[in-house]
């Protein structure tokens, strides 16, 4: 019988989900997604044969991509996992593209043409160490075609057919750290260094891996960095002072070395050189802090300075252009232009190509450069550069333009804010609404024909059309529903960009020149983008800005960066370089005249700035001076902190927005037992519509809804990793709610048998989590929702008519909270990456919970599945009032996912906006594509959809108004007749 | 939900019990109280005194033993440093699964001394903290760390000085203290002297909760054969069940051409035929004096 009950709700569920889901010619119409790769690693051109050309690129975002040559376009991507970091990357056999991955452990085959996988092997081995993809490059093709791959401490011959492992050579024994594999025709050379200061070189039969030879030779000095194989004989490598040049020539296993100062080579040397990557025949490039230097080597293992770049210059690998002619590019940057020079490695004053290229100077520096040949149609050789930039956007350059770019800073994300768009101003033309009337017209006849069913298919197409490029929603005004906004987000490279929720396309951007490498700040990093300043009184001619806060280094001990930015025009407003450090910024609830909000930054040594440094912010934060605290979590000790502010700083330097605070209260876990997995909180800009819950036997429960909530997930120690290494016995799950002013635990609980990961939301009164159980085998959902009791007197109206109630009584965190938490859970079949709750502008709109599942998709889940109230046998009255009957599992219905056919390949976060029309809710899902749709969780109650025919209802109307009319004159005439008769 | 709330009702109410008797719940695990001197105890009249047998009879069965332990309490005021202020003694039970939990948490505060009343007074006039530690481990105090909780010293005085300890602990750990006035102390908070120096304190100690097990439907699992016995079950129902309301107007219309064959039989036979005409009424039983109910 429950079944039955059940399976009618859910059908009855799918059909009333239906109608949030999206019909096929609705896709796009409020959505966009954009695909993106990441920071390119290693590119390999693929242009040898007739058809399409295209470039195979790994990236830092573990992606392995076939781009469209002609037009970047993506033909294939795989994302790999998180952990699943891509080494090397070429082709085998001119049809597979073979990469390697996990720290040299696994190795996988792609069919080139459309990316399906074709072989993959593992590579088991014991110790780490750096992993080398080499795949010989026979130009004839070869029977049993090798790829060698070392990883793991040995060196496995792979079978290039097969994936088959022909043979294994240990050399976790041997202590070296390989970092050359050579072949020669049947031998093949591995060379590398054991203690910095002795080379060993094993030379290997190819055919079967047996050892050969083996030598040794030890410098009587450390090396610095890697050994870079010059020709197929010489080597080069610092040694470790960095001030002289070892060249180790490698003669029939005989190893010799000579050794020369840099300074003999260049005068003018400052700073730490360091020996570029690129493997040019003959030569080397050098790096020293303000030049680049190319240095020769003969054959008699002399040294010989061939030029000298100024700094920002990257070179390419060589690229045989013909039997024994070898090109390399290098680039460097200069008067806002770029260079870019194509040398005959041999024939050094000769140029091959040499074209200057002016690039958006937000892009930054040149970071990686690919080159490819081509032949041009006067058979001459023709270039063509994939450059990598400082902000992870990809170029190709041909004949001196760029062909085209892609912006793929924006597959790393690193945090989102939004901003408001410019207000309408007064003054729109006659002519241009005029011009707009016919076109508005002829939109709506369009769409009335297809309402009727009348439409040609031609006319289906054009409406379509009409509707995707509708020109309203990419306007850069303000728009009444409040759909149209700016994301601003910050990416991993220091750029922030400005993207329009109508189409998604950027309208700003910005290299933060704070948050680019200088002496000062080595490896600056952006953490967080803040709304700094939302003009509201001023709206009109004052604009929005934002803060971003980064650090330089990835440590918290390093100096904190912060800049300002306009978020209409995206200049650079300030930029502040303090010498405290950022531990935590705290946007305070107060702001200032110019409406700039006040931020807290916790530093390491235990002190609170105020920013904005104004004597008004100091005037604002003395009046609430005693009313600000805060919390921080120690992960790593298991201590959770409260907060309050002290005083003024005391330090010999007076700084008056330099506070310090004192602890209130603290809760230490025991080690032993819990440590901390996941902590989360309120949205601080969360609205809550209604106080109160009316159950279903008219009982008042009133929601405990406090700012200051913390929710705290703790695992065993034991089970902090991964799922699986521990027994359902060692693993268990404390959740807990605290009060972060008093450090009052309002709720604990322990799941037995469960752990982590733990994903979650925390929302007016509820907090549902995600995590594993392991004695059920799957994972659940559990919703912990929390009342308030202290006001649970409150029902009888008496009360109300002769205002005896409390609920006007201010509430305070010192009070002796009486609360009463139900909580529920639930099984869900997925695993989870993000969890978010859709938030309207007056929180009056029935929530949905957003999951990030496993398949990089969004589905939107119904509150109501998450709510303790559920029974298996609800009373008429519960049903009415939307309790769903108890199950054990949450459905997952298909048509609720609203990234409907797409995905978001490398799912990390998923941010919602509300616009101001209370049913809907904007929702951005980031990771390395990003998407962005509206939703409404209990649809569009509050306006007309955008398909609305009002040409139809116009109609409607006319021809009523006719009718009545006509049946007028009709009547009047027929009452005429009547009386004459 | 209900049950929830009776439960959460009659927890309330066994902690108002627990402050005021300190003798008769030394089984209770969940609630110890306070012993301080000030407190006379069983003062409160509306307080009916408490008889929880059936907890008792639980422990004493349970094989475990007790061993007495002590840890102290530590107050500042202000920023000041730390002092002593009391001692809490509870009784750490040894299970025979080699867990350890506290139970029978009692309290004992040292009077305030003049100096520590001037620095309360002083508190109270800057609506500064009061605060208090608590080592987070009772056998190797303190622990890691101290557990520190602080509040306004103005929510403090009532009549006197009143406070409330809820400690949270997990084996012999204290995790945290909730730690404030028994009542409400709403914003702004007004400035009132406690006409005794003494403190009224009540203790709590709380341990994690299970949560509620995911409930499981073992006979959906099963469902498969089950939903298909559902289907046959209305093939098992009586014949009656089923058809009655296709056989209650059949009946009626049977029974009604019945009678009007009758009656033609009776104005056929006339007055002559009475005596069989009866008898076969007689005979139908039923049929007769339904029958007979629509004559009439």
């Amino acid at each position: 019988m429950a079944i039955r009950v059940f399976l009618i709700v859910l059908l009855f569920l799918s059909f009333t989900n239906l109608t949030y889901s999206l019909y096929e010619d609705q896709v796009g119409l409020m959505d966009w997604h954009q695909k993106y790769i990441g920071k390119v690693k290693h590119a390999v051109f693929h242009t040898q044969k007739t058809g399409r050309k295209r470039v195979l690129v790994s990236t830092e975002e573990n992606v392995v991509a076939s781009l469209d040559l002609r037009h970047g376009e993506i033909f294939w991507r795989h994302v790999l996992g998180t952990n699943d970091v891509i080494d090397g990357l070429d082709i085998a056999l001119g049809k597979y593209v073979i990469t390697l991955s996990s720290d040299g452990s696994i190795l996988r085959a792609w069919n080139l043409p459309d990316g399906q996988m074709v072989w993959e092997s593992s590579l088991p081995g014991s110790k780490a160490s750096k992993s080398i993809l080499h795949i010989p490059k026979n130009l004839k093709a070869d029977k049993d075609d090798l790829i060698l791959v070392y990883g793991k401490g040995s060196l496995n011959a792979v079978s290039g057919v097969d994936g088959e492992v022909l043979w294994k050579k240990d050399f976790a024994g041997e202590s070296i750290e390989v970092s050359h594999i050579i072949q020669s025709s049947d031998v093949i050379y591995v060379a590398g260094f054991a203690d910095s200061s002795k080379i060993s070189v094993y030379g290997l039969n190819a055919k079967n891996g047996e050892l050969l030879e083996n030598n040794h030779a030890a410098l009587p000095f450390g090396t610095f960095g890697e050994l870079l194989c010059v020709s197929g004989d010489m080597f080069v490598v610092l040694d470790e002072m960095r001030s002289k040049i070892v060249i180790v020539h490698l003669k029939n296993g005989e190893i010799s070395y000579n050794q020369k100062h840099i300074s003999d080579l260049t005068k003018d040397l400052a700073g730490q050189p360091v020996i570029l990557p690129s493997r040019l025949p003959g030569m080397f490039a050098l790096n020293t802090n303000s030049y680049v230097l190319l240095i020769k080597v003969t054959n008699q293992g002399e040294l010989v300075l061939v030029d000298k770049v100024n700094n920002g210059a990257a070179v390419s690998d060589s690229l045989s252009i013909s039997e024994d002619e070898h090109a390399f590019a290098f680039v460097h940057y200069g008067d806002n232009k770029i260079h870019l020079s194509v040398k005959n490695v041999n024939d050094w004053n000769h140029d091959l190509l040499k074209e200057s290229i002016v690039i958006d100077h937000q892009r930054g520096k040149i970071d990686k450069i690919f080159v490819n040949n081509y032949v041009r149609t006067d058979r001459s050789h023709g270039f063509r550069a994939l450059m990598v930039m400082e902000d992870h956007s990809l170029l190709l350059v041909q004949q001196g333009e760029i062909v085209w770019s892609r912006e793929d800073g924006l597959a790393s994300v690193v945090d989102v804010t939004t901003s408001e768009l410019p207000v309408q101003k007064e003054g729109v033309s006659v002519a241009k609404v005029e011009q707009n009337l016919f076109e508005w017209l002829k939109g709506h006849m369009l769409k009335l024909k297809g309402t009727l069913m009348i439409a040609s298919p031609d006319d289906l197409a054009a409406i379509q059309a009409l509707r995707l490029r509708s020109s309203e929603k990419s306007k850069m005004t303000r728009d009444h529903n409040g759909f149209r906004k700016l994301l601003i987000v910050l990416t991993r490279a220091g750029k922030v960009f400005a993207l329009h929720t109508g189409d998604g396309r950027v309208v700003w951007s910005i290299l933060l020149p704070s948050l680019r490498k200088s002496e000062a700040c080595e490896n600056p990093v952006g953490l967080h983008i803040y709304q700094w300043q939302v003009p509201h009184h001023h709206a009109l001619d004052e604009n929005p800005s934002v803060l971003v806060v980064g650090q330089c280094g990835p440590s918290l001990s390093t100096p904190a960066v912060l800049s300002f930015i306009d978020a209409y025009t995206g200049m650079e407003l300030k930029s502040l370089s303090p010498a405290h450090t950022a531990a935590q910024v705290i946007p305070l609830p107060y702001t200032d005249s110019t409406e700039q909000r006040l931020h807290l930054i916790i530093d390491d040594k235990q002190h609170a700035y105020l920013y904005p440094r104004t004597p008004e912010a100091i005037d604002i934060l003395k009046h609430e001076f005693s009313n600000v605290y805060w919390y921080s979590v120690d992960a790593d000790n298991g201590v959770i902190r409260g907060h309050a502010l002290k005083s003024n700083c005391i330090q010999e330097a007076v700084d008056e927005y330099c506070f310090d605070f004192r602890d209130l209260w603290s809760v230490v876990f025991p080690s032993e037992s819990e440590k901390i997995i996941a902590t989360m909180t309120r949205k601080s800009n969360e609205v809550v519509h209604t106080q109160a819950k009316v159950m279903t036997d008219y009982d008042v429960m009133y929601k405990y809804i406090s700012k200051n909530l913390l929710f705290v997930a703790n695992a065993a120690p034991k089970a902090a990793g991964e799922i699986g290494t521990v027994i359902p016995e060692e693993a268990w799950l404390v959740i807990y709610i605290l009060d972060t002013v008093t450090g009052r635990i309002l709720h604990r609980m322990t799941h037995h048998g469960c752990q982590g990961p733990v994903h979650g939301v925390f929302s007016e009164n509820w907090v549902v989590y995600h995590y594993f159980n392991l004695r059920a085998h799957r994972y659940e959902m559990s919703v912990v929702e929390i009342y308030d009791q202290s006001r649970a007197d409150n029902k009888d109206v008496w009360r109300f008519v002769l205002g005896k109630h409390n609920l006007t009584s201010p509430v305070s965190s010192y009070s002796r909270p009486e609360v009463i938490a139900k909580s529920q859970s639930y099984f869900f079949t997925h695993s989870v990456k993000a969890i978010e709750v859709t938030s309207t502008a007056k929180g009056i709109t029935s929530k949905q919970l957003l999951i990030g599942t496993i398949g990089d998709q969004v589905l939107a889940l119904d509150k109501r599945f998450l709510d303790p109230r559920r029974t298996v046998n609800p009373s008429q009255a519960e049903k009415e009032d939307g309790i769903i009957p108890l199950t054990d599992s949450l459905p997952i219905i298909s048509q609720s996912y609203i990234t409907h056919a797409l995905k978001v390949e490398g799912l990390r976060g998923i941010v919602t906006v509300p616009a101001k029309l209370e049913s809907t809710s904007l929702v951005f899902a980031y990771g390395v594509d990003l998407f962005f749709t509206q939703i409404a969780p209990s649809r569009t109650y509050d306006s007309l959809t955008e398909d609305f025919s009002y040409a139809l209802l116009l109609l409607t109307i006319v021809a009523l108004v006719a009718a009545i009319f006509v049946t007028w004159v009709l009547s009047e005439r027929k009452d005429l007749q009547d009386k004459w008769r | 939900m209900s049950s929830l709330r009776l439960f959460i009702l009659s927890l309330t109410l066994s902690l108002c019990f627990a402050f005021q008797s300190d003798e008769l719940l030394l089984d209770d695990d969940e609630f110890g109280l306070e012993g301080g001197n000030q407190q006379p105890p069983r003062s409160d009249p509306h307080f009916p005194s408490p008889s929880t047998p059936a907890p008792r009879k639980r422990f004493t069965e349970s094989s475990s033993s007790d061993s007495k332990i002590q840890f102290s309490l530590h107050h500042a005021f202000g920023d000041s440093d730390f002092s002593d202020a009391g001692n809490f003694s509870a009784r750490l039970k040894t299970w025979s699964h080699g867990g350890q939990t506290l139970t029978k948490l009692r309290f004992s505060r040292n009077p305030l001394t003049e100096e520590e009343q001037k620095k309360f007074q002083e508190l109270l006039q800057t609506d500064d903290f009061y605060r208090i530690r608590l080592p987070s481990n009772v056998l190797s105090p303190p622990g890691r760390d101290y557990i520190i909780s602080s509040v306004k010293a103005r929510c403090l005085p009532g009549e006197g000085l009143e406070e409330h300890f809820v400690i949270h602990t997990e084996g012999i750990n204290i995790l945290a203290v909730n730690y404030g006035a028994p009542g409400a102390c709403p914003y702004p908070r007004q400035l009132k002297r406690p006409v005794r120096w003494s403190f009224k304190s009540h203790t709590i100690l709380k341990n994690s909760e299970q949560a509620p097990r995911t409930p499981i439907f073992a006979e959906d699992v099963l469902g498969g054969e089950e939903g298909e016995g559902e289907l046959v079950k209305p093939v098992e129902r009586s014949f009656w069940a089923k058809y009655w309301m296709y056989l209650i107007p059949l009946g009626l219309i049977v029974m009604n051409a019945i009678t009007q064959a009758m009656n033609m039989a009776e104005e056929q036979v006339g007055g002559q035929g009475g005596a069989p005409g009866q008898q076969q009424a007689g005979s139908a039983g039923q049929r007769g004096s339904n029958a007979g109910v629509r004559r009439r």
